[in-house]
């Protein structure tokens, strides 16, 4: 029994603890479970890596394990105080950002890898090669779009989609150049670093490109794809390091923002292919033709008068969308429930699967306002209810209540899975002003007679309507 | 700008306390005739906690914009009478002023023109278009739909039986069998109403789109094919041709014979067509109730008599009642009220309390019948997009919001979906096999093992997160995450080695990625912390 085989043997435990650990975070009940084997698992991983990287470290035992410890410290200082500052309202930045993360260890693993094997030629360093290369640039992509999306959702960069000339066209180039770099470096052998270098360059364009051309609204799929790359760069890393634990681990992750990502795209009802290709919502020609909407007025309605309304219904839902995140509003619209509930009115919360900037993202929100999750339902669990609703309350959603998205097929959301918030009594509309939403299409819901619209920032008003209770 | 609420006698009000308040918020003193909310259950201190003043009537009427329920017929008779400064009443409306009233221009031509003479402008609430902006203004479906609820319960208690039928240890009932003519506003709201009281309602007209919205309220349509008209262009019946007529009589015949009570709504334009010969009244079992909601345009029943209950020879009692609406004078108030405050808010764009008609404005338009001396009745004609599209927000063009409803249901299914051509992603998927394949058989023995685990990774992966519920999509995002920081495995492999540059490498990969296991494990955790159950945590509920 040797370190190694301990070491491999651990990895297993680890391996299967991941797996558990996923599985747990299917329900609420068993997701706080899921965390602890995760970490626990973890915590195998990093001990039994520990003691395999001081087993096999070429320099004095000491300077290596300092500088494990030294690089431990810094990631659970910085981790730390990451997690315990960020603000729920900014998860999918932290998320974005981890991912890029993931993405630069990927590189320079991918760099490490190739400057300590020797290629002395064959088959075996040939595909130990090809790993290296595809890790590379799995990471290099992950972590300059990881890096673009962080900017996109923390407003450091324009959310709008970069739109260049052919831009198709120039991810198709960045593609085929890597692929000539491949060969290349393949030919060249232990020289190959120029090539790598190259493709690196070529490969971080790339992942900016990628990323920049797709409008903040899509950054649900962005995140969730990104999140899918992260796991494919440390696959690849495992491949090119022959680690099975990087290799498990990193498709379970992978596979996990595939899923994820797929259901985004089905949620609005798009091809993964267009989302990725970007572009959406730049107010095209399509754009501009479905968003003719009939002229019309809309009702304008004031704090005092919702809350007359709410005091009268029995049955009310919430819809919450990306505009309550802005205003930070989840904390009086929780206590604005909390008091309708004590009153005996049923609040229920709706939904949508792409409502915010990261899958799940309302969920988490009301979780922090401390809203019970068996309140909080999503969209096919809730759509047949409405028409028994006395009053919705949408909070800064607006393309996820679009009734256009069935009526008009001309709409560039047409057949969009949307909450029928419409059938619905009396709907409540919270909005800054009659501007559009993310994908530019006017709001038909806003000029039918049974909705009234609550101008102004979501947090004062709702603050309002609580008062006035 | 002042407005005023005359007391006009009758018991309804067209401005309750509420409506009064948001017509303050426009910037309008209101000034309200002592006891004109009365008979509708508004006392005048509600009215001046609500920020109106109440006055004597005389000042009441000689407001800037004078609001009644229905403008009195004392203004019909010409003269100078309203010249006179200090007149009482409805005389003392000043030249120029603005009136807000249910006018029925078409049937008051004369009343029209003499507001016409003194100069008056008149808002006729009951010539709004039926167009759908302009529905909150439509004071017509809003009395219809209390007419027809109330017709219900007027039969109700001439009926000498329950609606509901029952089944009890001392004997079964029946339900009531309830005919329905015209499903309008009022017949849907009478369809409503019996239904809910345990009728069994059938119900007919002569547009086929109405046959839907009869279905949505639970009523049986009364099928007539030969009787069928057009769809209609504005939204309203039209008059029938003489075999039209002679289909939907023999149908009328057939129902109302069978029919414990009958709910007659057809009105043609404002006038009554017979729908009701005396010869069905006569088949019709004694105790039976005819209730006629056309009596005011004449009757729909050859036997009605408007305003009055007869009782037939063979002991078939109608009602012509004409003032249904007033029977209920709290909520047709409210909804008076509220289409008045909705046409001020419309015409007072600056919220200043100045009103300003924008002619060009077609539901303004519409609804001025009188201006600057001229008579503006008819108004130039207004297209109805109703029929023209099914499927569209078009069938709100008819007040009952429910026809929109259940078009939208239908569509719901109907949206294209995204799907890629099969055959292309057949091929794909082969091709991505076929190199899939070819790579594990070109690579080494150790690395085939690798591949092995790669792929029962991925499925694994894929039924296990398949099961995430859609509220953990975040934490669940945040755990991966913190998962795939495994890759500092990699990096602590590398830092122990003897080329400086490998380990620079390797300490900069592992510091990124431990801050992602110790961030991202962390944050899971303490999202998590945050997601409760209702009832576990009802002590710390806010």
């Amino acid at each position: 029994m040797t370190v190694e085989s301990v070491v491999q043997a651990v990895y297993l435990v680890a391996a299967v603890l991941f797996v558990l650990s996923l599985a747990g975070l299917s329900k609420q009940e068993t997701a706080r479970r899921g965390v602890l084997l995760g970490m626990t698992g973890m915590g195998l991983a990093l001990a039994a890596t520990v003691a395999l990287a001081l087993d096999r470290s070429e320099r004095p035992v000491g300077v290596t394990a300092g500088l494990i410890l030294l690089v431990l410290l810094v990631g659970a200082a910085v981790g730390t105080w990451r997690a315990r500052t960020v603000e729920m309202t900014q998860m999918p930045e932290l998320i974005a950002l981890l991912h890029s993360f993931v993405g630069a260890a990927a590189v320079l693993v991918g760099f490490g890898s190739y400057l300590t094997e020797p290629h002395t030629g064959g088959a075996g360093s040939t595909v130990h090669l090809v790993e290296v290369f595809l890790g590379v640039l799995i990471g290099a992509v992950t972590f300059t779009g990881s890096v673009v999306a962080f900017g996109k959702l923390s407003a450091r960069l324009r959310s709008s989609p970069l739109m260049l000339p052919g831009r198709n066209w120039l991810n198709l180039a960045a593609v085929v150049a890597c692929g000539g770099l491949l060969w290349w470096f393949l030919v060249a052998g232990s020289a190959g670093l120029l090539p790598l270098l190259l493709m690196t360059a070529v490969a971080l364009a790339l992942g900016w490109h990628l990323v920049a051309a797709i409008g903040g609204g899509d950054m649900p799929v962005v995140v969730s794809m990104l999140n899918s790359y992260s796991g494919w760069a440390a696959a690849a890393a495992g491949f090119m390091l022959g680690n099975d634990l990087l290799i498990i681990t990193g498709a379970l992750v992978g596979s996990s923002g595939a899923i994820l990502s797929y259901l985004m795209c089905r949620a609005m009802n798009r091809s993964f292919v267009s989302v990725i290709l970007g572009g959406f919502g730049a107010g095209t020609g399509t754009v501009a033709q479905g968003g003719v909407a009939e002229p019309g007025s809309y009702r304008e309605t004031t704090a005092l008068e919702v809350a007359d309304r709410l005091t009268a219904a029995r049955s009310v839902i919430v819809v919450p969308g990306y505009g309550m995140a802005v205003a930070k509003a989840q904390y009086p619209v929780a206590d604005l429930v909390a008091r309708l509930t004590a009153r005996g009115t049923t609040v229920r919360f709706g939904i949508h699967p792409v409502a915010g900037r990261l899958p799940g993202h309302m969920n988490v929100l009301l979780a922090e306002a401390k809203v019970p999750y068996d309140q909080v339902l999503g969209m096919d669990e809730i759509n047949d209810d409405f028409p028994g609703t006395d009053v919705v309350l949408v909070i800064g959603a607006n393309d996820t209540v679009n009734p256009a998205a069935q009526d008009d097929p001309a709409s560039p959301i047409a057949g969009m899975p949307v909450l029928e918030v419409w059938q619905a009594r009396e709907v409540v509309v919270f909005k800054r002003s009659m501007a559009t939403g993310y994908a530019g299409v006017q709001n038909p819901l806003f000029f039918r007679e049974n909705t009234a619209m609550l101008f102004g920032d979501a947090k004062d008003q709702v603050e309002l309507i609580v008062q006035a209770l | 700008m002042r407005i005023g609420i005359p007391d006009d006698g009758g018991p309804l009000v067209p401005a309750t306390p509420t409506t009064t308040a948001r017509l303050v918020g426009l910037g309008y003193d209101v000034v309200v005739a002592a006891g004109a909310g009365a008979g509708a259950g508004f006392p005048d201190a509600a009215y001046q906690a609500a920020g109106a003043a109440v006055v004597p009537d005389a000042e009441a009427w000689a407001a800037d914009v004078v609001t009644v329920t229905r403008a009195p017929d004392a203004l019909a008779t010409p003269g100078p009478a309203g010249l006179r400064p200090g007149a009482r009443g409805p005389d003392g409306l000043r030249i120029g002023a603005v009136l807000i009233a249910q006018i029925a221009p078409a049937a008051r031509p004369d009343l029209v023109r003499a507001l016409a003479n003194r100069g008056v402008t008149a808002l006729a609430l009951d010539a709004v278009p039926r167009i759908s902006r302009a529905q909150s203004l439509d004071v017509l479906s809003a009395l219809s739909n209390v007419a027809g609820y109330r017709a219900v319960v007027e039969a109700a208690a001439e009926f000498g039986g329950m609606f509901s039928g029952q089944v009890t240890a001392a004997g079964t009932t029946p339900p009531a069998n309830v005919f329905v003519i015209g499903a309008g506003v009022a017949g849907l709201a009478a369809i409503g109403a019996a239904g809910s009281l345990g009728a069994q309602v059938r119900a007919f007209d002569v547009r086929p789109e109405a046959a839907e919205q009869i279905e949505s309220m639970g009523a049986t349509v009364v099928r007539a094919d030969d009787a069928a008209q057009q769809v209609s262009a504005d939204g309203y019946a039209s008059a029938l041709t003489t075999d039209q007529e002679a289909a939907a009589l023999r149908a009328y015949a057939v129902e109302t014979a069978a029919a414990d009570i009958v709910i007659t709504t057809a009105l043609v334009r404002g006038t009554a067509p017979t729908t009701i010969t005396a010869e069905m009244v006569a088949t019709m079992r004694p105790g039976s109730v005819i209730v006629d909601l056309a009596a005011p345009g004449g009757g729909n029943c050859e036997l009605t008599v408007p305003g009055r209950r007869v009782v037939s020879d063979n002991g078939v009692v109608i009602l012509g009642w004409t003032d249904l609406p007033d029977r209920m004078p709290r909520h047709t108030s409210e909804l008076l009220g509220t289409a008045v405050a909705n046409l001020v808010q419309l015409g007072t764009p600056g919220r200043d309390g100045r009103l300003a008609l924008d002619q060009e404005d077609v539901v303004v338009r519409g609804m001025t019948v009188a201006a600057g001396g001229e008579v503006l009745w008819p108004p130039p004609p207004v297209a109805v997009s109703a029929p023209t599209a099914p499927g569209g927000p078009a069938s709100v063009a008819d007040p009952s919001s429910r026809a929109g409803l259940a078009e939208t249901t239908g569509s719901r299914k109907a949206g294209p979906t995204v799907r890629a051509r099969p055959a292309v992603r057949n091929g794909l998927l082969m091709l991505g096999a076929l190199l899939a394949v070819l790579a594990v058989a070109a690579s080494p023995a150790e690395q085939a093992a690798h591949f092995t685990v790669l792929a029962l990774a991925v499925v694994v992966g894929f039924y296990v997160i398949s099961h995430v519920s859609h509220a953990l999509h975040t934490p669940l995002m945040s755990q991966t995450n913190a998962i795939s920081g495994i890759i500092l495995v990699g990096g602590m492999l590398q830092i122990g080695s003897s080329d400086p540059v490998v380990t620079t490498l390797a300490v900069l990969a592992s510091a990124v990625a431990s801050i992602n296991i110790f961030g991202g494990f962390l944050v899971t955790h303490r999202m998590l912390g945050m997601f409760r159950r209702g009832d576990t945590a009802e002590g710390s509920n806010r």
